[in-house]
């Protein structure tokens, strides 16, 4: 039944789009091509050249549309993108891209990477869309030669800006303020102000709060075996987020400061397992940062770029055996701090020819109140020496970044000294000016150091652990073209790919979330291929639909021990297919949006046998809202459902995901 | 071009429909696999109850066959498909007491209670944090880390809660020391091994003795640290081992004398498993070595009556040298053919190695994960596949 219904909506949608209504050209600007993003919104002159590696961006609108809580839930969009999901709003959500692992993969917030040097991974889930402008993500890494050595260092990255202030019409100031709340006992409003201060200053202030009890029910059961349905318990969460960014602008050059706080409570949901439904853990979060960084061109020779960072998170576990035996006291506290500058420098030799040479310093500490605690800081130099040819029909880019780290522990043994050089080369071809196509070519080395909790964790952590390295080569096509009036847009980028992780450090949970067994997997090749389409029709003025379809192929093959009976099975939690069809129509004031994800069966173990298997998943949802407008002000209000058909699923064994689910929201503007 | 952009969507379609579709979750199949021929060994069979990675639920009971010679992995959930979610999450002890076999599922905070010739679900007892199961005049023992509650979190003592074995109901309970592990009982005292592995650095390092009359405890024996492993022999002598402190202190294992309950005798080799078959001591040893970033696997087989080692150990003909990282030993009463499970690298399918008495590779198979609690059955076996 499932089945059919699916293939209904798939049917449904595919004859729309390929429907030959006409009509004129109003191609939304908020479509999600795949085009650079520029850093700095109050840039002056300077525009960097734009990435010619692959990148796919979500932004504006049809970010705003997809019925997303979180970045994590947006990131499912994107092709060759894995999100790691343990459920519910308050669960722990990792990206990985290309197969890679989580940490390869760098989030960059406002153009500076967010840091976890205790685990390497960030919790996409805790970053909210609402104050978000655009999300970009980018294959090897944003090939440009004007940024900070850190950019050039992971083999993928994700990029999240956040809403710079601009002020197009007459007002020098603009509110939102915005209410979601639905399943889940969630409510979850927020406020945004950008005040125009001078003509070259501007501030942004955003705000929010977020409730949840975490509660959904799901359901157990096996062909003619047992059926059981029972509630999420534990999963509540309680935050606060409030950030102020003040956004600047020089003769030839820019700069930006932010400050981010964000305090959290939750529950940890765990693992739905025999006799066990229930968990009573508990985590505390805070983390705050401040940040700023400034560029400014002299000429059109030399460009200037500085930025810096402060950062400090902390997190509090807490399981307690008098509320649940079943656990070992745990009351950890784990404090870090960061420490970021960087320079970057850019000369432009002939128009054609540009030079870029970065450093940047890195400082992380991580206390954490636990037995034989090895107190680890970590110094890293990161040195990037980048070149870009422009030429006609060719581009072409190169860089290598050095990495050289040294920690330095209580436990003088166990000292690591990391020194290691890592190249890149983007290339890429277009055959013709007067057809948007563009070939596209490019080779990465990158490594990521072990975490502290891989180093130092105490008997779990092995001091000895080399950096993990990845080897990428990609070839793929861009194709951008409008068709007719009726057919403004057509974006198309197809990428083949073959990555390969070497003496890669891989971790199983064991009691809770970061705790991790250590394992050596050793070696995973992966096989691939990412395919993003996206579409606009103007069939009848003023209805606009707009299309992206995106698909992944993975094929990541443990090749570690070829003694294994279980060589060259997939690695974990990789499916072979994955993908997802997103839709949107606007007519007037209102918009309607459906979104379709496909992920394909896994295995959670390299044994790919059936005690193993995971069943596919797929969901559907849909919104629809309606705009008004008065002479100032705006409201906006939008429905969504999501999980449309209930399904009963999980991403991760154990962690059963919500059914059918439900949001209001109501936006006003002024 | 029109065309072409027209075939796109067509073209997604098509990819969609050759992916996968869910289809109704049947219970995990169990796996036959023809190992042996049939055999006579004075037993009808054994189970092997795999562990599971925490937080997977993916316990697991396998069992074999000496009438057909045949090993099947994963029996539960065809035998028994209305229980829910299967065995549950971390086996961690299986014993046979009657006509019923037990299985205790420490993540799952329960024993399992199934008939020993069909594997049926009869019942489940539950205990929060179940570790070791043991038996005496028709009543059952099991040890819990989760004894009464304190103030300070830390400091919970762990207990042994006394059931009947024909009600399953818990009778008496008695607090122990702390993270209480493996039991044994002679002469109407159960031993119990205490590791307050919960308490790092503060390990326990006692054996509680408890009167099985009075349920109280009577003594505490002073031992080492970390302590886990505690069998008996056939002269009253009681093997205790200690884990270490994985770091400067290294495992032992001890002999108590259970007329003096005192430590009477240290073996100086490490024991992670180990069975005792006659004047036979059978002991698995695998300690990391952070020279060599390996580990140090030791197979010692120690003669109770001469209490000297057996140069060369138990397995005969180098057929060690595939096991990745020996997990548990078990001895066939019988016929003194043993067994020795490989963990490998706990995420895969682990092996089991049958061997012959005069220690040369007789089978291996397949198992689940993590193979670690065997059991021998007496009785003949009716397994509903």
């Amino acid at each position: 039944m499932k089945r059919f219904r699916y293939f209904l909506f798939f049917g449904f949608y595919s004859a729309l789009c390929i429907s030959g209504l006409r009509a004129q050209d109003t191609l939304s600007v908020d479509t999600t091509r795949m085009y650079h993003i520029d850093e700095v919104s109050v840039s002056a002159k300077y525009h960097q050249t734009a990435s010619i590696g692959s990148a796919q961006t979500l932004s504006g609108e049809a970010l705003q549309q997809l019925n997303s809580h979180s970045v994590a839930d947006a990131l499912r969009y994107f092709s060759g993108v894995q999100i790691k999901d343990f459920g519910g709003i308050g669960g722990l959500k990792t990206v990985n891209i290309r197969s890679m692992g989580t940490n390869h993969v760098g989030v960059f917030y406002d153009g500076i990477e967010l840091g976890n040097a205790q685990n390497g991974t960030i919790d996409l889930g805790k970053f909210s869309l609402d104050n978000m402008e655009a999300i970009t993500v980018y294959n090897g890494e944003k090939s440009a030669v004007f940024q900070p050595a850190k950019d050039f260092g992971s083999s993928g990255s994700v990029y999240l800006q956040s809403k710079a202030p601009r002020f197009d019409d007459d007002k020098p100031y603009h509110v939102t303020a915005t209410v979601k709340g639905g399943s889940f006992g969630t409510i979850n409003p927020s406020l945004l102000w950008e005040q125009q201060l001078s003509s070259k200053m501007a501030l942004s202030t955003s705000a929010e709060y977020l409730y949840t009890t975490g509660k959904y029910k799901f359901r157990y059961q096996t062909l003619g075996g047992y059926d059981t349905t029972a509630i999420r318990q534990n999963g509540d969460v309680n935050a606060v987020r409030a950030e102020v960014g003040l956004y600047g602008r020089v003769s030839e050059g820019s700069w930006r400061t932010k400050a981010y706080a964000y305090h959290s409570e939750r529950g940890y949901p765990g693992a739905v397992v025999r006799g066990r439904f229930t968990h009573e853990d508990r985590q505390w979060d805070t983390n705050v940062f401040v940040q700023g960084s400034f560029q400014k061109s002299f000429g059109n020779v030399y460009s200037l770029m500085l930025k810096g960072k402060y950062a400090y998170d902390y997190l509090r576990y807490l399981a307690d055996p008098n509320k649940d035996a079943g656990v070992m006291y745990v009351d950890n506290t784990y404090k870090q701090h960061e420490i970021y500058v960087s320079n970057a420098n850019r000369w432009q030799i002939f128009p054609f020819w540009d030079m870029g040479l970065s450093v940047d310093f890195q400082w992380n500490k991580l206390d954490a109140d636990l037995y034989d605690f090895a107190y680890p800081q970590r110094y890293a130099l990161l040195g990037a020496l980048a070149t870009a040819f422009n030429f006609s029909h060719v581009k072409l880019h190169a860089s290598v970044l050095g990495t050289f780290v040294r920690d330095h522990t209580l436990k003088s043994s166990a000292n690591t000294k990391i020194l290691k050089f890592t190249p890149s080369v983007f290339a890429s071809y277009q055959p013709s000016h007067e057809v948007d196509l563009t070939l596209r070519a490019f080779f990465k080395q990158s490594m990521r150091l072990p975490t502290f909790n891989d180093l130092y964790y105490t008997f779990i952590g092995n001091a000895s652990l080399k950096p993990e390295n990845t080897t990428q080569y990609d070839i793929g096509i861009t194709y951008n073209q409008p068709i007719t009036h009726w057919f403004p847009m057509l974006s198309l980028q197809i990428d083949g790919y073959f990555n390969q992780v070497t003496d890669k450090i891989v971790a199983t949970p064991t009691s809770n979330f970061f705790r991790w067994t250590m394992i050596n997997l050793g070696y995973v090749e992966i096989w691939g291929s990412d395919i993003a389409l996206q579409t606009t029709f103007a069939p009848i003025e003023p209805l606009t639909l707009n299309l992206r379809l995106a698909y992944t192929y993975q094929r990541a093959r443990d090749l570690s021990d070829p003694t294994s009976d279980y060589y060259g099975g997939q690695i974990p939690y990789i499916p072979r297919h994955s993908g997802s069809v997103t839709f949107s129509g606007h007519y007037k004031t209102w918009d309607l949006n459906y979104s379709f994800i496909y992920t394909g069966e896994r295995y959670d173990s390299s044994a790919n046998i059936a005690a193993n298997y995971i069943q596919p998943w797929y969901t559907h949802d849909l919104s629809l809202s309606k705009a008004f407008q008065w002479s100032k002000a705006g409201l906006k209000l939008t429905a969504e459902v999501n999980n449309l058909f209930n399904q009963q699923y999980e991403v991760v064994r154990c962690y059963p995901m919500p059914g059918i689910n439900f949001r209001a929201i109501a936006q006003v503007t002024f | 071009m029109r065309k072409t952009i027209t075939r796109i969507p067509l073209f997604f379609l098509t990819l969609a429909a050759l992916s996968a579709c869910r289809t109704d979750i049947i219970p995990t199949p169990s796996t036959p696999n023809q190992v042996d021929s049939a055999t006579a060994s004075g037993m009808s069979g054994f189970y092997l109850l795999n562990e599971g990675n925490m937080g997977s639920n993916k316990c697991t009971l396998d069992f074999f066959d000496y009438t057909s010679g045949i090993y099947t992995t994963n029996i539960f959930p065809s035998v028994n498909p209305q229980v829910v979610k299967e065995l549950g999450d971390v086996g961690n002890d299986l014993q046979i007491y009657g006509n019923r076999l037990y299985a205790v599922v420490n993540c799952s905070n329960m024993v399992e209670v199934m008939d020993v010739q069909t594997a049926r679900h009869i019942g489940a007892i539950t205990i929060p944090n179940c570790r070791y199961i043991t038996f005496a005049n028709g009543k059952g023992y099991i040890s819990s880390y989760a004894g009464e509650q304190t103030i300070d979190p830390n400091a919970r003592l762990g207990y042994i809660a006394e059931f009947d074995t024909t009600t399953l109901q818990i009778t008496r309970e008695v607090t122990v020391g702390y993270q209480p592990e493996e039991m044994t009982i002679i002469n109407g005292k159960l031993y119990v091994a205490n590791s307050g592995g919960y308490r790092v650095p503060n390990y326990d390092t006692r054996v509680s003795v408890v009167d099985l009359e009075t349920f109280t405890i009577v003594q505490h024996i002073e031992v080492a640290i970390n302590l886990h492993r505690l069998r008996q022999d056939a002269h009253g002598n009681i093997y205790v081992t200690s884990r270490g402190d994985y770091n400067g202190v290294g495992a032992n294992t001890y002999i108590i004398d259970s007329q003096t309950n005192r430590v009477c005798d240290s073996l100086g080799f490490a024991a992670n498993d180990l069975c005792i078959c006659g004047d036979s001591l059978y002991a698995i040893g695998v300690q990391w070595n952070a020279s060599t970033g390996r580990n140090d696997i030791s197979y010692t087989l120690y003669d109770i009556g001469t209490r000297a080692k057996k140069a060369g150990g138990f397995i005969a003909d180098g057929s060690d040298t595939h096991i990745e990282l020996p997990y548990s030993i078990a001895v066939n009463p019988q016929t003194r053919e043993f067994i020795v499970t490989d963990a490998k690298n706990y995420v895969t399918p682990g092996t089991i190695y049958y061997y012959n008495a005069d220690g040369t590779l007789k089978w291996h198979a397949t198992t689940g994960d993590i193979p670690a609690h065997i059991a021998f059955v007496s009785q003949p076996t009716n397994i509903p596949l």
